[in-house]
């Protein structure tokens, strides 16, 4: 009987290492341990031994049990390990092919720009403001102390409507809707369009885009006007990002400036991008003019504020080195799907 | 304004470089656009004093010269011209020099002319960039002859003392005073700190008494309210002097003759535009300032004959116009060959008359554009006795020492008070008062008594915040410090703003790219969608002033800009476009009105696998980010853009009553007129129409407890019946235990009768209290069967 264990732990142990599927193991399993397999049949003729060779064969037998039953399992999780291996070896693909991309769309480079000037105004706590584009004259110019034969007119070309109704020039028509409708504190943004009459070519539109803001509150100095627009500067173009303010004449404004940024490409030493500048003209702004706030009723005495224009296309141009305007309005899918 | 920085070497003198005072004189509100080494422009052009001169040995209209250079060795120049002899001066253009002649550009080399070596190119007037204006005894078709002081290799600049600088600036419209150099010189004066030498004009004249010559009366003291003429005896027309040429030329105005140039000499200097009107044309000795008659006719110096109206103010003589007052004079009141006497004008016209008249008369001069802008009403006696001084100086006539002043004006100075506190609580700066009583100062505005008094010539101060800004750019604006600005606001976006960011990023979200679009429309758009020709949508805000035809209405739908951009992609054969733009329409109110200006949604699709039910899913996104539900969808009744679609492919979009848009397959015709070659798809949703039937209250709902039963059912009805109906006649018949239903097949062809389609569907039910058991289930789906039959839908067999 010890032989037969010993013979049948040998030959299980050949017919283990040569299965090579885990259905002809299973099988062998059965045949080896099952309940009429062969090791239970050789354990049946445990009653033939005497008492005493019985524990010591008992013992033997639970060992080649256990060892065959070791034999199976092991054999069993190299076989499915070798299995999942081929599986994955079957399945290998080609990394490299074009992905399936979800249709998704592109925000146009302009609204991008705006969205990303409305957060950071937001952030400083204004709102947003809107205003009609077909406006009339008063809004335009009238309340922001340009009466009709003021020759600063001549600097906006104007699109009439009639007499008296026109399409806006710039977006600070908006400050006057916000001065009659609000009262200070007021800290608002207004973008959106407007008209001049220049003819289309690589740095004129028709049509372009502002970004108005304007501030009025009691004490608010033309040194909050710096902080802001440098704010402003530094968190669309960085932070070592410098501006410059030099004294300029807009009739709704005293003091009035015009503002550069430092140029991107030379960091003000002076190059082809900014004619040798240094600096490129990017905003008009000002503490806005006594009158303007009066006329609007705001007590001038106790009120101050500034306000700033600035131009999208300008910026999202810079940014984006795009050397034609046309491009923006042309909506060239390829163009277009180049900004994210 | 052109500034010759030699001139204004006569009011203050500077130690800087061309660059340094353009760069200081910017950032104290003088800005510079540009500036110009007029020597620069003579680079390489050298005095070469001819030696000899020989016939060329093989060219008999050519000469061969030697000529000294200033080298050690002299030069050999063949030349053409005829006019050049031993001894000469002449301007050469020595080897490398690009020399321009016209509209050609050559370099100057070492060459064999007809087999004689020469080595540079004797110059005219116009290689120089010069005319015979600026050097009248030049020949000005054949090399110049220089008369000037000059020596043998000493530049042509120096020479010709064409070594100004010409520095261009961009005056606003407020300061007037600085479109002067005298103005500029204040600026410079207070920009560098040094001081500012204007000395008072005086001349000599005769004894005659200019009243028995001539009388001068305003009629229109409001428009006119001082008027100066002074008498020039026995004038000799002739070039002006050198240095005043030069400083014209710099200034970039063309020299004429003495008499000319110096009118335009003081009003380039104090910034006040002058006349001269020929003696013999002023009919009667009679100056007079009144307003034209309707219908008076004047042919001004530009020789444009022009009526006139009784809006407009002129000078006339005893008889007619002889100047249109304030912009240009008449045609034979001007300086000529023969002219005797000269009457000289110093007159203030009030701006809004000056601007009004040159806008209507659509003339507008250098003149002009000084009037228009408010000059200093004092001004007027002391640039005339400049002019005077300056023919005196020049010899160019005989003044007479009597002049006239017809004055009715009465500036009186504007007092503005003083607050050093304030302007530095206005500025948020720390400036001492006596710093800013400095800079004030050096702009001549006194400070007396806690007030500033504004000089004559600066008609744009009048507040105090006017006086900050003084203070501040001379202070320097980039010295002011950069503070946050302090207090509460309460910022975030209105319910509306967050909603148009919500469309427009679920729009990116379902593929599409952002467009942007002009405002603006043709007429002719109207037309190219098929819009009804008594449609509302053609009453459009027109532009009374427009660029052109193509942008001349402010459209009233945005569909056809949408069209153009698609087309205008498909013509770059852009195999796909998928494009949506929030913006707006424009619809007339009433006349004198503003229009409204509802914004929309466009989107526009072709290529890839766009079809009706694609854009029909992004609507439907749209929709249900925005909280829209209930929306239905119908054949197209009351929207006039419907032409624009394919009649059976197209719907007008409601929720409820309210109207939201239109959407389809554009019509193939419509397609045809655009130029697109492939089905397109487009969606126009009113934005206001859909805010006000979103709701974005959210209210969380438990999740079900309970199991759901799903019931498949396939149809055949009529193939006319739209699954809509079938929809409704379910979720009707089913009740509240409806979860949801889902369309999984739609069939027709062999298996189903002609005219009738096979639909199926989905309905999964759930009751929300318990399970929903198979008998519920059923009675449901008999319910729902019922509802079908009624329709003419039967279970498909």
């Amino acid at each position: 009987m010890k032989e037969q264990l010993k013979s049948i732990e040998e030959r299980a142990r050949e017919a283990v290492s040569a299965v090579t599927d885990l259905k002809a193991l299973d099988e062998l399993r059965v045949k080896l341990l099952g309940k009429k397999g062969e090791l239970t049949a050789i354990l049946k003729q445990m009653g033939k031994l005497s008492a005493e060779e019985r524990p010591a064969m008992g013992q033997l037998a639970n060992q080649v049990r256990s060892q065959l039953e070791t034999m199976i399992s092991d054999k069993t999780k190299a076989l499915q390990e070798a299995a999942q291996n081929a599986r994955l070896a079957a399945e290998t693909i080609d990394i490299t092919m074009p992905a399936k991309k979800p249709e998704t769309g592109h925000l146009h480079p302009l609204k991008i720009v705006e969205n990303e000037i409305r957060e950071i105004f937001l952030g400083m706590g204004f709102s947003i403001a809107d205003g009609p584009e077909v406006e009339y004259d008063y809004y335009n110019f009238e309340a922001l102390n340009l009466p009709p034969d003021h020759p600063a007119r001549d600097t906006q070309d104007t699109f009439y409507i009639t007499d008296n109704i026109l399409l806006r020039t710039q977006t600070s028509s908006v400050q006057v809707h916000v001065m009659e409708t609000q009262k200070p504190p007021i800290r608002v943004i207004s973008p959106g369009r407007v008209y001049r009459s220049d003819a289309v070519d690589a740095t004129h539109s028709p049509l372009f885009h502002q970004v108005e803001g304007l501030v009025i509150d009691k004490g608010i100095t033309m040194a909050d006007l710096k902080g802001t627009l440098e704010l402003l500067m530094q968190r669309l173009y960085g932070d070592d990002c410098k501006i410059r303010l030099r004294p300029h004449h807009f009739p709704f404004t005293e003091p009035s400036a015009e503002v550069d940024v430092m140029c991107f490409n030379c960091h003000g030493a002076g190059c082809r991008m900014c004619k040798n500048e240094g600096y490129i003209e990017l905003l008009g702004a000002g503490m806005v003019h006594p009158w303007v706030l009066e006329n609007s009723g705001i007590d001038s005495s106790v009120y101050s504020g500034f306000a700033f224009g600035l131009g999208l296309e300008r910026i999202v141009m810079r940014r984006y080195q795009i050397s034609d305007m046309r491009l923006l309005f042309e909506n060239d899918v390829r163009f277009l799907e180049q900004f994210r | 304004m052109n500034l010759s920085m030699r001139w204004l070497g006569d009011y203050v003198k500077l130690d800087v470089t061309p660059k340094e005072f353009c760069s200081a004189m910017t950032m104290s509100g003088s800005k510079v656009e540009a500036f110009e080494e007029e020597k620069k422009r003579l680079e390489g052009f050298v005095v070469g004093k001819i030696l000899s001169k020989r016939v060329h040995e093989n060219a008999d209209a050519l000469f061969v010269c030697s000529v000294d250079m200033g080298g050690e060795e002299p030069v050999q120049i063949v030349t053409n011209a005829k006019n050049v002899k031993e001894g000469d001066f002449v301007p050469v253009a020595t080897i490398g020099t690009t020399v321009t002649e016209g509209n050609q550009s050559m370099k100057i080399k070492a060459a064999k002319v007809r087999g004689v070596e020469s080595r540079g190119m004797f110059c005219g007037l116009e290689t120089l960039g010069l005319t015979q204006n600026d050097f009248p005894y030049a020949d000005p078709e054949s090399v110049f002859v220089l008369q000037e002081e000059c020596k043998a290799g000493q530049d042509v600049a120096s020479a010709l003392g064409v070594d100004d600088v010409s520095v261009e600036f961009e005056i606003t419209s407020n300061r007037p005073d600085c479109l002067s150099v005298i103005g500029l010189a204040r600026e410079a004066s207070a920009t560098f700190n040094v001081p500012l030498t204007v000395n008072k004009p005086e001349f000599t004249g005769s004894d005659e008494d200019i009243t028995k010559t001539l009388t001068v009366e305003i009629q229109n003291k409001e428009k006119c309210t001082r008027y100066c003429a002074g008498l020039v005896r026995n004038v000799k027309i002739a070039p002006s002097p050198r240095w005043m040429r030069e400083r014209l030329r710099a200034s970039g105005v063309r020299p004429i003759n003495n008499l000319v140039d110096i009118t335009n000499y003081v009003m380039l200097e104090y910034g006040q535009p002058m006349h001269a009107f020929d003696l013999r044309f002023v009919k009667g000795g009679k100056i007079c300032i009144r307003n034209a008659q309707n219908g008076e006719k004047i042919t001004t110096l530009d020789g444009i004959e022009r009526e006139l109206t009784d809006k407009m103010l002129i000078i006339a003589d005893s008889e007619k116009p002889i100047a249109v007052a304030g912009i240009m004079g008449g045609e034979y009141s001007g300086i000529m060959e023969d002219t005797v006497d000269v009457v000289f004008e110093s007159a203030y016209f009030e701006p809004v008359q000056v601007r009004q008249t040159s806008k209507k008369l659509g003339m507008r001069t250098d003149a002009s554009a000084r009037y228009e802008k408010g000059l200093d009403e004092t001004s007027m006696p002391v640039t005339l006795a400049r002019a005077l001084q300056l023919v005196q100086e020049l010899g160019a006539g005989e003044p007479v020492g009597t002049t006239i002043d017809e004055n009715y004006s009465n500036p009186i100075p504007n007092h503005i008070p003083f607050d050093s506190k304030w302007i530095n609580a206005f500025l948020g700066a720390d400036i001492p008062e006596s710093d800013m009583v400095k800079y004030l100062e050096s702009l001549e505005i006194k400070v007396e008594n806690d007030e500033c008094i504004a000089p004559s010539f600066r008609i744009d101060l009048a507040r105090p915040a006017d006086i900050a800004e003084e203070v501040a750019r001379i202070y320097g604006y980039n010295n002011l410090p950069s503070t946050v600005i302090t207090g509460v606001a309460k910022a975030q976006l209105t319910p509306e703003q967050k909603f148009t960011r919500t469309i427009e990023e679920t729009a990116v979200s379902v593929g599409c790219d952002g467009i942007l679009t002009y405002s603006f429309t043709s007429p002719k758009a109207f037309d190219k969608i098929n819009l009804p020709e008594n449609s509302p949508l053609r009453n459009a805000t027109t532009i009374t002033n427009p660029l052109g035809e193509d942008t001349s209405v402010m459209r009233t739908t945005t569909i056809p800009s949408m069209l153009d951009i698609l087309a205008f992609n498909y013509s770059k054969r852009n195999p796909k476009a998928w494009l949506y733009e929030v913006s707006k329409e424009y619809h007339p109110t009433e006349p004198d009105k503003l229009p409204t200006e509802p914004q929309v949604l466009t989107i526009g699709l072709y290529g890839s696998d766009a079809d009706f039910f694609l854009l029909k899913g992004m609507v439907e996104t749209v929709f249900d980010k925005c909280g829209v539900s209930g929306v239905n969808y119908i054949r197209p009744e009351k929207s006039d853009e419907k032409n624009a679609f394919h009649p059976n492919r197209s719907a007008e979009v409601y929720a409820g009553e309210t109207y939201l848009g239109i959407m389809g397959e554009i019509h193939p015709d419509v397609l045809k007129t655009y130029g697109i070659g492939v089905r397109a798809y487009v969606a126009k949703i009113q934005i206001p129409e859909l805010f006000s039937v979103a709701n974005n209250e959210i209210t969380y709902k438990p999740l079900p407890k309970f199991p759901a039963m799903t019931r498949d059912i396939s149809l055949v009805c009529d193939e006319t019946i739209p699954v809509g109906e079938l929809e409704t006649a379910i979720s009707q018949a089913v009740g509240k235990s409806l979860e949801k239903i889902e369309l999984f097949d739609v069939y027709q062809g062999e298996q189903i009768a002609k005219g009738k389609k096979s639909v199926s569907f989905s309905i999964i039910m759930r009751n929300a209290e318990e399970t929903m058991t198979a008998e519920q289930a059923d009675s449901a789906m008999k319910r729902v069967l019922k509802a079908l039959t009624k329709l003419g839908a039967n279970i498909r067999e």
